[in-house]
């Protein structure tokens, strides 16, 4: 895409239904009709032209392949088989322990990561999968040895009693408050039915939120908080 | 899990040409949510995973142009067409506003999946062609019809969460995609490339009922695979309900779709899908009949309830599915015609 002359080749010949039956006018029309921070997070995605190469796709493994994440605005560099997760890429070869390894079949939470400022279960997403994505684990949640109001709260609250959990509790939460820093207590509680604790401890975190929802106008931009 | 070669291709042609002719040998990688459970169960065993992360056009919605035409009724045509990508995820679904405003059914069977992890990884292709949730298949030592053995072990075992509509098959897996209910009741057609080019798929005709390993939930070959589904705006009154144990994160009992035009407070054209309930999703002709030509008022959508559970055939541990079938026909009719939904307090 970086390439005018290629864009400017493929422009001519996008004239009709393509690949997925969908034209690249047609996407640009449907994004400006559809302005939400839904549409402009994944129309951009779909502009993107086809690559015109119709070469075999390159084979990646089995054997260990170099990998390189950007973890926490870090770029990190590994070598793992095709089969490993992002959770165990992480916590195994990185030692990026934050994110836990509780279920580990994308139920329990506990392994919650951002991605491209998404939630995601970090046990069933390949490592490879995450190349070239900003991924966010419960260590970036301070900043110049302060700690984020969201983990701030669970704090104040005692919103923990045995603490696996929390790192992705944190982590869901922190996403829920980005995307929408004036939600409601029931839309963030809502946007926590991915993460489950076991000990408990739900109505010290309810009261966390609670507390962040009513004290921190603007809670989802970073730099204003403290 | 076993290990794998694994593929990244640019275009859908390259991921086509990657597939084998026959089922097990290799997989498409979308959101992975299914495959990966999958693979470290080691029911699912590929040399081969091929990553669908690196064809971008397959994600996304648009307003397409189908028809060719240029003509007055030709664009119309087109500006009432919409195509969903199948790499497009399941929480974008849920949050689409345009979407939304046309076909709720969609949106609704999208937000009620999951929590917000999964649907932020999940998308459409993937909820369509995952593979069953029936713990005997999901069970590496329990050899099932559908892993080559002979014998369907939820027929007479555990079967609770099983199908209620079991008449001639087999197997009596529950079909488990929620957007298949709500894109049948909306008449959509899934598009598929495969070696020999694209073919579209009506989704009332995308599902079957597996008997073999050689078989899968759906009607694609092994080397097919969904590259969009396409949806028409009609104006259509349309609506999901599904009932479960809990209120999130939680696989769906039962769930009704259903869509009609609705004109002088008279339903025609209704189609009502029943998902969660039977090894394909099960459209209750019915129900639909019981209320074609009449006001949706919370007595003709309880007939219509009654009326979808005709035919059921419960095992030992699920006949409390059919009562809910008629709860969620019910409820999902008097939601897609605005009525006032009682049951929210």
């Amino acid at each position: 895409m970086n390439d005018t002359g290629e864009h400017n080749h493929l422009d001519q010949q996008d004239v009709g239904p393509t690949e997925a039956g969908l034209s690249r006018r047609d996407f640009l029309r449907t994004s400006g009709a559809a302005a939400t921070v839904a549409a402009l997070a994944e129309v951009p995605a779909a502009l993107a032209e086809e690559a015109p190469a119709q070469s075999p796709a390159k084979a990646i493994g089995p054997e260990p392949v170099q990998l390189t994440l950007d973890v926490n605005g870090a770029a990190m560099t590994t070598y793992v088989e095709p089969r490993v997760t992002l959770l165990d890429a992480l916590r195994n070869y990185l030692d990026v322990t934050g994110c836990k390894r509780v279920c580990d079949r994308g139920t329990c939470g506990a392994c919650t990561v951002m991605v491209d400022g998404k939630p995601i279960y970090s046990c069933t997403l390949l490592a490879l999968e995450a190349e070239g994505k900003k991924i966010k684990t419960a260590e970036s949640l301070i900043d110049g040895g302060k700690l984020d109001a969201v983990p701030a709260a669970f704090v104040k609250h005692d919103a923990q009693q045995c603490g696996f959990c929390t790192p992705g509790f944190v982590v869901a939460m922190r996403a829920a408050f980005d995307q929408n820093p004036n939600a409601t207590p029931a839309e963030i509680e809502e946007a926590l039915s991915g993460n489950i604790c076991r000990c408990g401890t739900y109505q010290q975190m309810r009261d966390a939120i609670v507390a962040l929802c009513k004290n921190q106008p603007g809670l989802g931009t970073r730099k204003k908080e403290g | 899990m076993k290990n794998f070669t694994y593929y990244r291709p640019k275009t859908a042609e390259q991921a086509v040409a990657l597939l084998d002719d026959k089922w097990g040998t290799a997989e498409l990688l979308a959101g992975g949510t299914d495959l990966l459970d999958l693979q470290k169960e080691y029911i699912a065993q590929p040399d081969k995973v091929i990553s669908l992360s690196g064809i971008e056009r397959l994600a996304g919605v648009g307003v397409g142009h189908i028809t060719g035409r240029d003509d007055a009724a030709g664009k119309e045509a087109d500006k009432n067409t919409w195509i969903i990508g199948a790499r497009t995820t399941l929480a974008f679904l849920a949050e689409e506003p345009n979407l939304r405003q046309h076909f709720p059914a969609l949106t609704t069977a999208a937000g009620d999946i999951g929590g917000p992890q999964i649907r932020n990884m999940g998308t459409l292709g993937g909820n369509l062609c995952q593979r069953n949730r029936c713990w005997y298949f999901r069970d590496e030592h329990t050899h099932c019809l559908l892993k080559g053995g002979d014998k369907c072990f939820a027929i007479d075992g555990e079967n609770r969460y099983h199908a209620i509509f079991t008449q001639g098959h087999q197997c009596v897996i529950v079909n488990p995609s929620t957007l298949a209910p709500a894109l049948i009741a909306l008449d959509a057609s899934a598009e598929v490339l495969g070696p020999k080019g694209k073919r579209t798929i009506k989704l009332a005709d995308f599902f079957h009922a597996p008997g073999s390993a050689r078989e899968r939930e759906h009607v694609l070959a092994a080397n097919e695979m969904v590259l969009s589904v396409t949806l028409h705006a009609k104006g259509l009154k349309n609506a999901s309900y599904e009932v479960r144990h809990k209120q999130s994160y939680d696989w769906p009992l039962v769930q009704a779709a259903v869509a009609f035009k609705y004109e002088d407070k008279k339903a025609r054209d209704v189609r009502i899908v029943l998902g969660h309930v039977a090894p394909t999703p099960h459209i209750a002709v019915a129900a639909a009949k019981a209320i074609e030509g009449k006001e949706v008022t919370e007595a003709t959508a309880s007939a219509a309830g009654e009326a979808a559970t005709e035919g059921a055939m419960p095992l030992s541990q699920n006949a409390y599915k059919v009562k809910l079938i008629a709860v969620a026909v019910k409820r999902a009719l008097l939601t897609a015609a605005g009525q006032k939904k009682y049951w929210e307090v």
